[in-house]
């Protein structure tokens, strides 16, 4: 079985190309199985199992950081998959993070960015594009044609060695690499008692252990402890 | 070297086989897409720009130089050989005109030596097709619609250099049409335009009319259409002098009218 892991801003087409890939996987008689972590509202699951019925699932995160969650979860997710008799399990993010990045080694790591979010975003997002294998790009007929390549240019600024596959969400076109990209991973090893093995998170996420974490809400540094950080100063570590 | 670009022929709304199976658009081709609203012209510039491979809702085929178009030109906007500008297409970047010509002839490797001329080439053709000269430390956003038009014509034309262009409905924004078409003349390229105005369809070479979403008649522009295209001309500049009075909010007496009569 593989792994797809998909992140990206809210509302930049994750979903309208995750359906494409469903429907190319199901085309090619591979069964799909469907993952969607988000903070407090999805129902990305209902749609793609009413439209595929394929089985899906949703998590979420709550007051845990989705990208963590879905760190905390996706052991159990390949577990349901892989019983499911999937070949192909695909995560959807809550892509929420510009600090966090979802993707695990041996899982492939998608980044849906929209043409429309300006020349910058690419700038922006951080970790979530760089340590992504596949930056896939929509509302490509929104922008001119100038702006496509500058936006263009400057994913491959920030990530060099990150492929770039221009989409049409709505029609599907550009999608078929996807189908092979996703061929070309390797399978989801599992150990003797069926848990994942080897799967790790790609890069550090932040520190976040503060005691805003824990719930104060005092305004100002001198308020908490753990990792804290002042205006002019760098994140230090304020405790015992 | 691209010479020509093929769309072999799909179905209709109704699923029925599109009556004509094949055009062949050669170099230096001006070509309009005429028909009511609703009829496919959209769809049919979109089949072009996504090199459609019977993988859209019409099932037409795009090929170019007779073959299946490479990879890359899906894959690298700065490979594609199209450049699209639809009523929709905007700039959305907040920058300066001129720090956005320049980085985008950056991408296009144009000779950094050269890039100043190249933006000053960029301006001055969008210059010649708007009433109101776009200056180079305006805003993006800040121009008109008419300004924005132009511009992203003559970057098409002149910084991306693509050898194929289609404009979609482009004659609303008040871009002086007639100029437009002289200008492009003089770059071998071809430049697909969907249209609905007679002044543009008859200073096409040719005009692919479509109905219920197929491409159902190729007429050549004739002399006939061709003589006549002047007289066009002029009860169109009419009708545009006619708005401008009324922009400018002065009163309209019969003279302005004469020549419709």
């Amino acid at each position: 079985m593989k792994l797809v892991i998909c992140a990206g801003p809210a509302t930049t087409g994750k979903t309208a190309v995750l359906r494409h890939v469903i429907r190319k996987l199901l085309n090619a008689g591979q069964k799909a199985a469907f993952l969607k972590i988000d903070v407090q509202f999805a129902e990305e699951d209902e749609l793609l199992a009413r439209e595929f019925g394929i089985p899906t699932r949703k998590v979420y995160s709550g007051e845990l950081c989705p990208d963590h969650c879905n760190v905390m979860v996706l052991g159990d997710a390949l577990e349901w998959a892989d019983h499911s008799g999937s070949d192909v399990l695909l995560v959807e993010t809550a892509g929420l993070c510009l600090r966090c990045s979802p993707y695990v080694n041996g899982g492939l790591g998608i980044i849906v960015l929209e043409a429309t979010s300006g020349m910058n975003l690419p700038l922006k997002v951080g970790p979530m594009l760089s340590l992504a294998d596949v930056a896939v790009v929509t509302k490509i007929d929104r922008v001119s044609q100038a702006e496509r390549e500058v936006f263009r240019a400057r994913i491959q600024d920030v990530a060099p060695s990150v492929r770039i596959r221009e989409v049409n969400a709505l029609y599907g076109i550009g999608i078929d690499p996807l189908i092979g990209y996703i061929a070309s991973m390797p399978d989801v090893q599992f150990d003797i008692n069926h848990h994942p093995a080897g799967m790790l998170l790609r890069g550090n996420p932040p520190v976040g252990t503060c005691t805003i974490c824990v719930g104060k809400k005092e305004i100002g540094w001198q308020s908490h402890f753990g990792v804290v950080r002042a205006l002019e100063n760098q994140t230090f570590y304020r405790g015992e | 070297m691209i010479e020509t670009i093929t769309i072999l022929g799909g179905r209709d709304k109704a699923g029925r086989a599109e009556p004509v199976r094949r055009i062949d658009f050669k170099m230096g081709d001006i070509v309009s897409v005429v028909g009511p609203t609703g009829s496919g012209k959209t769809t049919l510039i979109n089949d072009i720009e996504l090199f459609a491979d019977a993988n859209t809702p019409t099932g037409r085929s795009i090929l170019i130089n007779g073959t299946r178009p490479p990879l890359e030109y899906r894959d690298d906007p700065a490979h594609n050989p199209i450049a699209l500008i639809t009523q929709h297409t905007t700039f959305l970047s907040d920058l300066s005109v001129y720090d956005f010509l320049t980085t985008h002839a950056r991408i296009r490797n144009a000779d950094p030596n050269h890039t100043h001329t190249v933006i000053e080439r960029t301006l001055g053709f969008a210059n010649q097709l708007t009433g109101e000269p776009v200056a180079v430390e305006s805003r993006m956003t800040e121009l008109s619609g008419g300004q924005t038009r132009a511009l992203l014509i003559a970057d098409a034309t002149i910084i991306c250099n693509t050898p194929i262009v289609l404009l979609d409905e482009v004659e609303n924004a008040g871009i002086h049409r007639s100029r437009a078409l002289e200008l492009l003349r003089q770059y071998r390229k071809i430049f697909i335009f969907v249209t609905h105005d007679p002044r543009i369809a008859l200073l096409s070479d040719y005009r692919i009319v479509m109905q219920n979403g197929s491409i159902t008649q190729v007429l050549y522009t004739d002399d006939a259409e061709k003589r006549l295209s002047t007289t066009v001309g002029k009860l169109d500049d009419a009708l545009s002098n006619l708005r401008e009075k009324i922009r400018q909010g002065e009163r309209i007496t019969s003279f302005e009218l004469e020549p419709l009569a």
